[in-house]
């Protein structure tokens, strides 16, 4: 029995989640399959053969996955599940959107945010916003789940050599339909995969003084992230959310800005390496998890940091 | 129109759990139980729609011992019109709850389904998205916005690249995310109020569906500690740390 990756991807690149994906499929048994579901995506097919350890990539191209709505995936992806003893995707907002509604088509009980491979039937995941990593069996005997891309390496995006097959789309569901979307365009790295990230919170006051963390951001080649509180009160957009209910990274080097660390944010960073904290209050529970925190006003230590690294 | 919303009793998020000794499971004993807060979200998103006349009835399910009721007396006090408590000893998996909605949701028929997209405890993120396949309804996840135009339900939805706005057919379902509304505090007159709406009881086993386990919870830990480092004194001596003692920065 083989396993199958549901590949996230804009129709024009593969993101680099299935890379730990496919390192994380590596820990059970099977060949790695890759599922690539879009419209007009036959060079994120091309991408996904070149991915090492990849030994077959099927390519679901059709008008109605443009957008690959739930409904529609998972009527594809379902199609192809009896061949398939795993099927994983990232724990992104895509990968949690469709495949517990897969799972539940297929009656199976998935697993959400997966960070450990026990054996081919036990895994780890965190719960209580990550307060808690439990160890849980599964007696489904397909088993469905979400891969924390952070507790996984990734293997190479080159040198693979996988074979392609073109499968079959069935009909369009016609239950929803996509009506538009707003993305974050930046030259920035990507949140989740960046090897630094700064992060700012409720103390930077508003979206302007954000600006001094970019300025920072493009000298280190970092990504910039927010608290909750920030993004709340409206400094910044919800793709910039790091926590629990945001986006989880696990960078080189997390500098954590104005934040004053409450639990539901410090599951979306303590797996960072190298934690840096700079905050006026000396109390502030993000100084616990610092490797290095610095007491100071960030208004001056800030734009000190941007000056010291030239 | 119906809107039902499943609401879920978990641990109050300001809750710091810890594993058991022998590390079974969480230890629950003594904390302060609440109304799950993305469930919170949807009792007020659905009340709102029933204020702004897009709908006629807002009824709160939940799962699980009889102490649930306070949970949904808490929704009714902040607006929902009455509950139904599906009595359960077991904790039910995700899957095991989505066909127990189904089941509610075709006895009720329900038009609308407005949950919270993940419970604080298990961390799932599954509910929404199994009942709507259950059911055949198309889902609307991670709503930071919500309309009713006519048959459809205009969805905007936080995904990691910025906002998607989707458009379903109704019935359909809805999960919340945490900007789609800030829940209203219930007055005390409608705390009262709320002890006098009708709330029916219904023991699992007469829904007729299987809620059989799946997972088996082996062991809880905690998380590898991460221990304190230093404070340094001043910015020069923090990128000298970075330079020479962390190596994160050239």
């Amino acid at each position: 029995m083989s396993i199958l990756i549901i590949a996230e991807h804009d129709n024009k690149s593969l993101k680099s989640s299935l890379l730990n994906c496919v390192s994380a499929a590596k820990q059970l048994e099977g060949e790695i399959h890759v599922l690539v579901a879009g419209s007009n995506c036959a060079d994120v097919a091309q991408a996904a053969t070149e991915v090492a350890d990849v030994d077959k990539v099927l390519l679901a191209d059709a008008a109605a996955l443009e957008h690959q709505l739930a409904e529609d995936i998972s009527s594809v992806v379902v199609a192809q599940a009896d061949a398939y003893s795993f099927i994983l995707a990232a724990a992104t907002t895509t990968g949690k959107n469709f495949i517990p509604r897969v799972a539940a088509l297929l009656d199976v009980q998935p697993l959400s945010d997966v960070c450990g491979m026990e054996s081919v039937d036990t895994f780890k995941r965190p719960i209580y916003a990550g307060n808690v990593i439990a160890t849980v069996k599964s007696s489904d005997t397909k088993k469905l789940m979400t891969i924390r891309t952070t507790a996984f390496d990734a293997v190479a995006a080159t040198g693979g050599s996988a074979t392609q097959e073109n499968i079959d789309t069935g009909e369009a569901l016609g239950v929803s339909e996509f009506v538009g979307e707003e993305l974050a365009v930046s030259d920035r790295p990507e949140l989740t995969s960046a090897p630094v990230v700064i992060s700012g919170g409720r103390g930077l006051q508003n979206g302007e003084n954000f600006e001094l963390l970019y300025s920072l951001a493009d000298k280190l080649g970092a990504a910039v992230g927010a608290s909750r509180a920030a993004v709340d009160a409206g400094f910044v957009p919800n793709d910039m959310q790091v926590g629990q209910t945001g986006k989880i990274v696990a960078p080189d080097l997390y500098i954590a800005v104005g934040i004053s660390g409450a639990i539901q944010h410090l599951a979306g960073m303590k797996d960072s390496k190298v934690i840096v904290a700079i905050n006026k209050d000396e109390d502030a529970p993000i100084f616990q998890v610092a490797d290095y925190g610095l007491v100071a006003d960030l208004f001056d230590a800030v734009p000190e940091l941007d000056n010291l690294l030239g | 129109m119906k809107i039902l919303v499943p609401i879920k009793r978990v641990v109050d998020y300001n809750v710091k759990v810890r594993p058991l000794e022998d590390g079974s499971d969480v230890d629950l004993r003594n904390v302060k139980m609440s109304v799950n807060p993305f469930c919170e979200i949807a009792v007020e998103e659905a009340v709102r729609l029933k204020e702004a006349g897009s709908a006629e009835e807002v009824v709160v399910v939940s799962i699980g011992e009889a102490k649930a009721q306070e949970q949904i007396r808490a929704a009714m006090a902040m607006g929902a019109d009455r509950g139904i408590l599906i009595t359960s000893h077991a904790k039910l998996e995700p899957l095991a709850v989505a066909k127990c909605l189904k089941a509610i949701v075709e006895k009720e028929h329900a038009n609308l389904v407005i949950l919270g997209k993940q419970s604080i405890d298990g961390d799932n993120n599954q509910t929404g998205q199994m009942l709507a396949a259950l059911t055949s309804m198309p889902q609307g996840t991670f709503a930071s916005e919500l309309k009713i135009e006519g048959d459809k339900a205009v969805v905007t939805r936080e995904i990691d690249g910025g906002l998607q706005t989707v458009s379903l057919n109704l019935p359909a379902v809805v999960t919340t995310d945490l900007r789609l509304n800030e829940p209203r505090f219930a007055s005390l007159p409608n705390i009262m109020k709320a002890k006098k709406k009708p709330l029916e009881t219904i023991p699992v086993d007469e829904l007729g569906v299987d809620v059989a386990a799946r997972t088996t919870l082996l062991s809880v830990a905690l998380p590898p500690e991460r221990s304190g480092g230093v404070k340094v004194d001043s910015v020069a001596e923090l990128v000298e740390k970075l330079k020479t003692e962390a190596k994160v920065i050239a």
